[in-house]
């Protein structure tokens, strides 16, 4: 079993849901497919949503709500 | 001038832009920034510096205790807003009064008055400014919505009475829609706003976006004349101009005259704007809404007038009558303003925050470049992308296009990707320099003749 990383496309704030009031895209434990959408990036006023881009099982978030991020920084890993 | 010292609650191209006018008045500054703006130029440029919080606006410049608080302890006798953030928060001009200094602005209440749509709509009414069509004032419900589309026609445009910036608007074509989309914008905006009001007004096709820069200094009022902004992608400013291209003098006339109508009608103290929509066809204006600010924009009426909207803006503030009288405002040239922001435009304007390896700007006549940007500044993802504004003046339009594009070609701005191609595409165009015109226009022109990637010769690899 191997660790898979999820990492920011880009700089700036990250999200892990959709408005304030939304549930988490992902809650820690949970299982992810590549196309899943795993949290949101707010640069400069546009948002971006970040996918898995791999398929795997257990995620665990790296980044909390609100924090800033790099670009290539590490959100998340899952067990592939 | 009774403003010894000012504190400049906001950032980037505005922030030097202010310091630069308040310290040629010979005014101390204090600039005011987020933990993600230190190295910003208006930090190195002010006479002093307060780290007021964390990068998210909401804990920094949106922060109304922070900004009074650092304000304060500066010692300094007023605050200017520049635009965006704070500039138009009703509360924060009061809070900054309150504390026992100079909002550069007008007061709380015009802020308020002039803020919400549907009120700014009936004070321009009762100034004899004409507005468009539509639900006169809030709608109360779905019923009244079918009344008031059935007297001015589809397509209706549905905005939040509260929203802003191209915010919590829906344009319907039929009854259908109209019921299915009434609700939801209802919801949306008691989400976004707090308050779910809405209005109605008719859309106007093709319209151009004119608007007419105002002053006061509550007893006496003037207008620089207008500024065209009709070329806009996503309801965002691109492209700014003064005069309006090909405006008849009696419209033009009619326009600026009802503008200061408005600004007299409430006393207005300030620089203000005064936004409607211009139909072409049936050589018609409308008034849309007041923006109680300094525009982006105002660099455009600055380099055809000859005066300095910000420095007067510290002056009417410190208590100064107004400089000039309506005779002393004489246009002269044109000139236009580019935004230049951080976005690529070859990718769909892609957000591209990062570090600026070489800054060169052109030294030409009649050419002036509003900045944040520095060699080696990196610019911050949390906010706005827009990095500068280079401002062009000619004689007439097509010497001012002719400079525009000389000076576009010697802007060089490398290690992140910015607009400069899509200027420089824009100043070649035909569309442009036939004054094709309407707010609508950039959109479907960037997907047919901008998609044309042999017009575009990109500044950055």
């Amino acid at each position: 079993m191997s660790k898979l990383e999820i990492r920011s496309p880009l700089p700036g704030t990250f999200y892990r849901t959709s408005s304030p009031d939304a549930a988490p895209f992902k809650a820690d434990g949970d299982a992810v497919s590549e196309s899943d959408v795993v949290g949101v990036i707010e640069v400069m006023k546009t948002f971006h949503e970040i996918t898995a881009g791999v398929s795997g099982k257990n995620i665990v978030f790296l980044c909390d709500n609100e924090e800033p991020v790099m670009a290539g920084q590490v959100i998340a890993e899952v067990e592939g | 001038m009774t403003i010894k010292s000012v504190l400049v609650a906001n950032r980037g191209e505005i922030a030097v832009r202010i310091i630069k006018a308040a310290q040629s008045l010979g005014v101390r500054t204090v600039q005011v920034h987020s933990a993600a703006d230190v190295d910003m130029l208006a930090v190195k440029l002010a006479d002093e510096a307060v780290n007021i919080g964390s990068p998210a606006p909401k804990k920094s410049y949106l922060n109304i205790e922070a900004v009074i608080s650092a304000a304060k302890a500066a010692g300094v006798d007023a605050i200017h807003p520049g635009y965006g953030f704070l500039s138009e928060n009703g509360d924060f001009a009061d809070a900054v009064v309150a504390a026992g200094m100079i909002f550069v602005g007008p007061s709380g209440d015009a802020i308020r008055l002039l803020g919400d749509k549907v009120a700014a709509r009936e004070v321009a009414a009762r100034a004899g400014v004409p507005t468009v069509p539509g639900s006169g004032g809030r709608v109360a419900d779905l019923t009244q919505a079918h009344e008031i589309a059935a007297r001015t026609g589809f397509p209706v445009m549905i905005k939040a009475a509260a929203g802003g910036g191209g915010r919590g608007i829906r344009i319907v074509d039929s009854l259908a829609e109209l019921d299915k989309q009434f609700p939801l914008a209802s919801a949306e905006a008691a989400a976004a706003f707090g308050d779910g009001g809405l209005y109605m007004e008719k859309v106007i096709t093709k319209a151009r976006h004119v608007e007419v820069q105002i002053f006061g200094d509550g007893e006496n009022f003037v207008h620089f004349y207008e500024r065209e902004c009709s070329l806009q992608r996503r309801r965002q400013k691109v492209w700014e101009e003064a005069p309006a291209f090909q405006l008849p003098q009696v419209v033009r006339q009619k326009l600026c005259e009802s503008a200061v109508a408005l600004a007299r009608e409430v006393k207005y103290k300030g620089a203000g704007t005064v936004e409607y929509l211009y139909d072409d066809s049936t050589r018609e204006f409308y008034f849309i809404e007041v923006n109680t600010r300094i525009q982006v924009e105002h660099p455009v009426t600055e380099m055809i007038t000859g005066f300095d909207l910000v420095q007067e803006m510290l002056k009417v503030a410190g208590g100064a009558k107004l400089s000039v009288t309506q005779d002393d405002i004489r246009p002269h040239g044109h000139a236009i303003e580019c935004r230049i922001n951080a976005e690529d435009p070859l990718k769909d304007f892609a957000p591209s925050p990062g570090t600026i390896s070489r800054l060169e700007v052109p030294e030409q006549e009649g050419v002036r470049f509003d900045t944040m940007l520095y060699e080696g500044y990196t610019i911050p993802p949390f906010y706005d992308s827009l990095l500068g504004k280079l401002i062009v003046w000619g004689e007439t339009r097509s010497e001012c296009l002719k400079r525009l594009r000389h000076a576009l070609d010697g802007l060089k701005i490398e290690g992140v990707p910015t607009t400069v191609p899509l200027h420089q595409a824009l100043a070649q165009s035909a569309a442009v320099q036939t004054g094709a015109f309407h707010t609508r226009f950039l959109e479907g022109w960037l997907d047919t003749d901008f998609a044309c990637k042999d017009k575009v010769r990109p500044e950055v690899a």
